[in-house]
């Protein structure tokens, strides 16, 4: 199913759908903040968090088939580079479960369980508390904000890779068989 | 004693038997009083789907009710529509808003019994009129009634429809968004009502 140096299609197919998922979400979250109180403000907000659970739902079939599937070697390249891509690597994992963790609580100790596609609730494992809230939030945003820069900065390093470097980097996670 | 003290006296017992005889017959019980800590009036709509909960944190009763004589009772309340409180400090600044509560306008809602029937063993049906920001509804409000060391606590829940009450206007009456059925809890703390 997939050629040496390759991650597998699995693998590809997830990165890809989480990676436009992640920012479409992120993109709303910056809009909807800034929406006075209305029925599209309370449509984005919705959808957000569908779609927030959603990518954690998506990233624990992602990390267990990453934990089942060992990915392709290194490219060569210094060993201080291969450090900090695995650790941007381990920081977007942590990520991906912690920014809908947090949003999701917050969701809830603001008193608005979520419902996801307004039929499934999930269960609230935060009580309803304004000062949680107000925690909360800020954590929501700040490791949002967080994901959002390491994203940056693994997007940055895979193009140096690719078009500094030389080293076909992008091939081992372009979409298609080849 | 003259004549006219007679006829005074007895013009004047006349007059007592005659006010008093119905208040024997059928004595008016004392009003109960409404015990403000644990006693709640909350509430849950539901907005795409999600149940959010509120609650009104300022409201008084009048509660006339000699609970082995229902029908003879009167229960009103009245609720400061600026006390709605929500999880979120944003959806509270919302609510007194025109589109919503209008409290401007309406800075009470209140709801006034007309027949209270038996219903079974500490429960009762109360019938009313309900008002809220302006309009005015029939609603049936089943109680249960719970006695103990003096107090009672009457509790209960029913379903009404906000736009009944126009609560949610423009834009926001597209029940999809924000469903029409808005689920009411009550529980009523009261000293002195009359034991079952």
């Amino acid at each position: 199913m997939h050629r040496a140096g390759r991650y597998t299609l699995t693998a590809i197919a997830l990165h890809w759908l989480l990676a436009l998922a992640i920012v479409a979400t992120f993109a709303v979250g910056l809009c909807m903040t800034s929406l006075p109180f209305s029925p599209t403000r309370l449509k984005l907000f919705n959808w957000h968090k569908w779609a927030g659970v959603s990518i954690l739902a998506l990233s624990a079939a992602r990390l267990l088939w990453r934990l089942w599937h060992r990915p392709p070697a290194d490219l060569p390249m210094p060993a201080w580079q291969a450090r900090a891509a695995h650790l941007a690597h381990g920081l977007l994992y942590g990520l991906f479960f912690a920014v809908p963790l947090a949003g999701w609580a917050y969701s809830s100790a603001a008193g608005f369980p979520v419902v996801v596609l307004g039929v499934l609730p999930l269960p609230d494992w935060v009580p309803v508390n304004r000062e949680l809230a107000g925690a909360l939030k800020p954590l929501h945003h700040g490791l949002a904000y967080t994901l959002a820069a390491v994203v940056t900065v693994h997007v940055a390093a895979a193009l140096k890779h690719h078009f500094v470097d030389r080293n076909d980097l992008l091939a081992r996670m372009r979409p298609g068989r080849s | 004693m003259s004549s006219r003290t007679l006829f005074t006296l007895t013009l004047l017992a006349a007059v007592l038997s005659a006010v008093a005889q119905p208040a024997l017959a059928q004595p008016k019980p004392a009003p109960a009083q409404l015990v403000a800590a644990g006693s709640e009036i909350a509430f849950t709509t539901r907005q795409m789907g999600v149940p959010v909960d509120g609650r009104f944190g300022k409201f008084t009763a009048q509660i006339t009710l000699d609970p082995r004589q229902p029908a003879s009772g009167s229960v009103a309340f009245t609720i400061d529509t600026t006390s709605a409180r929500f999880g979120s400090a944003e959806i509270d600044a919302e609510i007194p808003k025109a589109i919503w509560l209008d409290s401007k306008r309406f800075p009470q809602a209140s709801f006034q019994s007309g027949a209270i029937k038996a219903a079974g063993p500490g429960r009762f049906e109360v019938a009313g009129k309900l008002s809220i920001k302006g309009q005015v509804r029939d609603v049936i409000v089943p109680v249960q009634v719970v006695q103990s060391a003096g107090t009672s606590t009457a509790s209960g829940q029913f379903v009404i429809r906000r736009l009944d009450f126009k609560v949610g206007e423009d834009e926001w009456t597209d029940t999809s968004l924000l469903a029409n059925d808005v689920q009411v809890r009550f529980k009523l703390v009261l000293a002195g009502l009359a034991p079952l």
